[in-house]
């Protein structure tokens, strides 16, 4: 079975349908990226993932259980942590207090896995008890992916990590990730292609609102006129 | 220089009152996202149970404990009957929370009738002491030591526990708060229900202060709570105590020298404000 199985998805904010057909499927331990130009609708598939844009039809579910119609909270416990666009990190809380805020269990697990996330994230251990208003974008985009890796999570959607960031440090941020996908499942939107390469096998490409195209994405590299038609490049 | 000292502690003694409000909006406010227009009804009702209860009874603590607890049930009415409804809905809220002020009020004159009532402060608190010039009225220094207690109890709630951090988070960004598993809905109740206790707690002691009670001093003193969220900064817990004190010694200072303009000076204060530091004056150092 599938660990996250989506079909036919469509979704809506106020009277805006936005995803009109998204089909999705991964399995356990995969990598997988969204592609696609700027408004397609990835930022929306992850929303609607978290039940943060609400479903009008189809099916999302994960290992077996549909998240449609379920409350944000609920489908963060059932093992999805999300990296939104712009972090999500909260600049009046310390580095410490945004970690433990997600943490849903008192373990030593969950405790491991924030020693985990600060030997990955040297930067975070460094600023440990400073106010997160501080960090620079590459530390906040961090602090938010380490977020994501407090609890057990089945499932890590990340939205455009790359974005906004200087070279180096996307470099950085892909090693990152790439050494999160040995443990996890992730999905990953992303429009820079370097770091889309770096971290996952898969992709799905969505342009207006549908998955017009899913292959590996090494088949991508080469492929100039499928790349021009749907991501504008 | 002993009548300034007392202008001085006349203000801030004001300005802890108006705190209880305006802290009470503002962090509904920057939480929730709700203008509360329904926020100056809470402080009547606070202000005439604890009259009726202490003009009845003469039993302080229990008119208080009675004041305080109705603005905590009728604020988990509110939110839990109308104000969850329209979260993220901002034409909606107005019309709600209005709506509510309105009601709210009238049922406030259906009840205690239209007409002024007195209410006496309670013996042990009703002095006053003299020295070197300086005038305290003893209920003044209570009010001022009522302050004090809630803004620490505020500042150590928000800084020490977890319910804190929660509202810190959801002040920012209450849909990331979500998104961690936290279901943020249920604070949002509670929040609202402390907040309307607070106001509650303002009406309560206001009333004796006073010495009258009419069924327009909620909304009189909402505008005030109104502008110290505009010149503190939306969501500042801090950012309102400073803004509260600062109003109530303006306001104090500005009725001596200049009486005949004391009743608009708030409102032009809160006009400088906004043009010179929209963000309000302790917004931007508080918070982000
Ligand atoms: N709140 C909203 N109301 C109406 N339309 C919206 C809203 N949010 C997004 N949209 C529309 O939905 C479409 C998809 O937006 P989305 O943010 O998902 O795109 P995206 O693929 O993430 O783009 P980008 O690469 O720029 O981040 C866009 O056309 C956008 O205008
Ligand atoms: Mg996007």
């Amino acid at each position: 079975m599938s660990l996250l199985k989506v079909k036919d998805l469509v979704s809506y904010i106020g009277l805006f349908t936005i995803l009109q057909g998204v089909d999705v499927e991964i399995q356990q331990g995969e990598a997988i990226a969204i592609l696609g130009r700027n408004g397609a609708g990835k930022t929306t598939f992850l929303r609607t993932l978290m039940g943060l844009v609400k479903t009008r039809s189809g099916s999302i579910e994960l290992d077996g259980v549909s998240l449609v119609g379920t409350p944000t909270h609920k489908i963060a416990h059932m093992g999805i942590g999300y990296c939104p666009e712009d972090y999500g990190v909260f600049d009046s809380l310390s580095i410490e207090e945004n970690l433990l805020l997600a943490k849903h269990k008192d373990d030593d697990a969950t405790a491991e896995r924030i020693e985990y996330v600060l030997e990955l994230f040297p930067d975070l251990k460094l600023a440990y008890k400073r106010m997160a208003r501080t960090l620079s974008g590459g530390q906040r985009q961090m602090l938010s992916v380490g977020r994501a890796l407090v609890n057990e999570n089945k499932l890590i959607l990340i939205d455009e990590p790359s974005k906004g960031l200087a070279p180096v440090v996307i470099e950085k941020m892909a090693l990152a990730l790439k050494e999160i996908s040995k443990k996890s499942t992730i999905v990953l939107v992303e429009q820079n292609f370097n770091m889309a390469c770096a971290v996952t096998d898969r992709y799905y490409m969505i342009d207006e609102g549908r998955t017009v195209h899913n292959g590996q994405i090494c088949d991508l590299i080469d492929d100039k006129e499928l790349q021009q038609r749907h991501l504008g490049l | 220089m002993g009548n300034i000292v007392t202008l001085l502690f006349n203000g801030i003694s004001e300005g802890c009152l108006i705190f209880l409000m305006a802290s009470s909006l503002s962090v509904v406010l920057g939480l929730m996202g709700v203008v509360n227009f329904a926020h100056g009804t809470l402080f009547l009702w606070g202000g005439y149970v604890y009259a009726w209860i202490y003009n009845w009874t003469g039993n302080w603590p229990l008119s208080i404990l009675a004041a305080v607890t109705v603005g905590f049930g009728l604020g988990i009415l509110f939110e839990k009957i109308f104000i969850s409804r329209v979260y993220g809905n901002m034409s909606a809220q107005i019309m709600v929370t209005l709506g509510l002020q309105i009601v709210f009020t009238e049922l406030c004159r259906v009840f205690w009738g239209a007409q002024q009532i007195t209410v006496a402060r309670p013996s042990f608190l009703s002095g006053v002491s003299n020295f070197a010039g300086i005038t305290i009225v003893h209920y003044r220094l209570f009010l001022i030591v009522v302050g004090v207690v809630v803004t620490v109890g505020g500042q150590l709630v928000l800084t020490k526990t977890r319910v804190g951090m929660i509202i810190r988070a959801g002040v920012q960004n209450s849909e990331m708060v979500d998104s961690l598993g936290i279901n943020i809905k249920r604070y949002f109740t509670i929040v609202f229900a402390i907040a309307a206790a607070l106001a509650g707690l303002g009406g309560a002691l206001y009333s004796p202060l006073n010495g009258t009670l009419n069924s327009n001093m909620g909304a009189a003193n909402q505008l005030l709570a109104f502008i110290v969220v505009v010149i503190g900064g939306m969501g500042s817990f801090i950012g309102s105590a400073l803004g509260s004190l600062f109003l109530g010694i303006m306001v104090a200072v500005i009725g001596w020298v200049l009486p005949d303009i004391s009743l608009v000076a708030p409102v032009l204060m809160m006009a400088l404000v906004l043009i010179f530091k929209p963000k309000g004056l302790f917004g931007l150092a508080v918070r982000k």
